[in-house]
């Protein structure tokens, strides 16, 4: 994939990967969203939902708790997304290795946001002392350059990983030898541990949370059988 | 204000956390100050409220509107930086409880039986944003408001069913869809075929199961992103 290939799919990256954090925190960064976005962009939504699903399960094992480091979902899901729909249909590798990207950028932007933080933190030195002034101008300046930032931070994470890994997810796909069917039970398995593991950690201490899930079972298996 | 709200987090950062968010938020309303913006008091007021504030981002409006009553009643700002400390304790654990680790996770495993179910992308995406930011905004219109109307005393809102038992019924819901998307979303993923679905479910409780051992020694995504660079590599080796 050119850059300017890219470019569209980089801007929407920085859109969501201002929405984790900065402005306004409404979710259209969480990987099912961004991953049908970037997928509808690609002229292909489904296959964009679908790995926006996988990655949502596993994006339920990091919640964005105080000022705890975790990875970036936004971009990540946009470049995911993006790289699957992009694939030929029924192709074994393309979920595995789309999926791993999207990992890969999910950190590498977990990475950039704590570089972010700390530039603003250290601009917010510099003009600390119009800040105990109470300067407006001051303020506006610190909290619109690091919105800005971060929009900035959005689209080159998106940008070069799509660059990077678009490009050798293709290579991958073409020399992958295991079948189609193992490739995806391999990362459904991987996603339901996550999202099972994430649940349990997170609501373990609720009372009496074992038989509401397993009432969910019951009613699941009610369905299968209808 | 309301919309500056949702910009609170644009200068988050390891120091002041997002206190300057809330002098951001805050600045509309602290022109109606004596002299507006070129007045002692509005620059004092608006340094005093962009120092150091950690709180949920969502509930944060609960302090942005119980601060901005405050500072436009002319309490001693002693006792306004007194207040400020206190509540951001409060309004971090209690928001972090109810969004990040009830309300979220909920709307999450919502739109993931969604997709089990069959639904197209759009309905998904819509299900999931609709019923997400309907709780996000709710709370952020609530947060304000009550802080603008009670001022000082606004400690006595947080007391509020939802805020206390809300991360309890959430949880049981979530943990009732979870039983139900879940499995529903693996069957759609996996197609046909019921040998393979029961694989996947037996490994995946095996699964659970060890990483339920590990606790908080490990995180389920890194240990994912491991697993999965080794499988990748196997299948392109191989």
């Amino acid at each position: 994939m050119s850059f300017l290939e890219a470019l569209p799919i980089a801007m929407l990256g920085a859109l969501l990967g201002l929405d984790v954090v900065s402005f306004p925190q409404a979710m259209i960064s969480r990987p099912i969203v961004a991953s049908t976005a970037a997928g509808s962009f690609i002229g292909n939504p489904p296959a964009g939902l679908l790995i926006g699903v996988v990655l949502e399960m596993i994006a339920l094992d990091t919640l964005p708790f105080g000022a705890s480091r975790y990875p970036e979902w936004g971009s990540a899901g946009v470049v995911g997304g993006a790289i699957f729909a992009s694939q030929p249909e029924s192709m074994a590798g393309a979920l595995p290795a789309a999926l791993l990207a999207a990992l890969l950028t999910a950190s590498i932007s977990g990475w950039s946001m704590v570089v972010l933080r700390r530039a603003i933190a250290s601009r917010l030195e510099r003009t600390r002392d119009a800040l105990e002034d109470g300067s407006r101008n001051a303020l506006f300046s610190l909290h619109l350059t690091g919105m800005t930032l971060d929009l900035l931070r959005g689209f080159l994470v998106t940008i070069v990983a799509m660059v990077i890994f678009a490009p050798l997810v293709k290579a991958i796909v073409a020399v992958w030898g295991t079948d189609s069917a193992t490739s995806n039970a391999v990362v459904i398995v991987i996603a339901a541990v996550v999202a099972g593991g994430a649940l349990w950690k997170v609501f373990h201490s609720v009372q009496r949370v074992l038989w509401f899930f397993f009432a969910g079972i019951v009613v699941w298996a009610l369905w299968v059988i209808k | 204000m309301g919309v500056r709200l949702l910009a609170l987090q644009g200068s988050w950062n390891y120091e002041t956390l997002n206190g300057t968010g809330v002098g951001f938020a805050m600045e509309p309303a602290l022109r109606l100050l004596p002299g507006g913006i070129k007045g002692e008091q509005y620059r004092a007021a608006l340094a005093r409220e962009s120092r150091y504030f950690n709180a949920h981002p969502y509930l944060a409006s609960v302090a942005v509107g119980a601060l901005t009553r405050a500072e436009l009643d002319g309490v001693d700002p002693t006792r306004i930086e007194r207040f400020r400390t206190a509540l951001a304790g409060p309004l971090g654990s209690v928001g972090d409880r109810l969004v990040w680790a009830s309300w979220l996770p909920f709307c999450s495993l919502v739109a993931i039986g969604v997709f089990g179910a069959g639904g197209s992308p759009l309905l998904v995406v819509g299900t999931f944003l609709l019923l997400y930011n309907v709780g996000h905004v709710l709370l952020r219109a609530w947060g304000l408001r009550i802080g603008l109307a009670r001022g000082l005393n606004v400690a006595s809102a947080l007391g509020t069913p939802v805020l206390r038992q809300g991360p309890l019924y959430i949880g049981r819901a979530a943990a009732l869809v979870a039983g139900f998307a879940l499995p529903l979303a693996l069957q759609r993923i996996v197609g046909p075929g019921r040998v393979i679905l029961g694989g996947i479910v037996a490994t995946a409780v095996v699964g659970i199961f060890l990483l339920g051992r590990l606790r908080e020694r490990a995180e389920g995504w890194r240990i994912a992103l491991g697993v999965l660079a080794v499988f990748v590599l196997y299948s392109v080796l191989t």
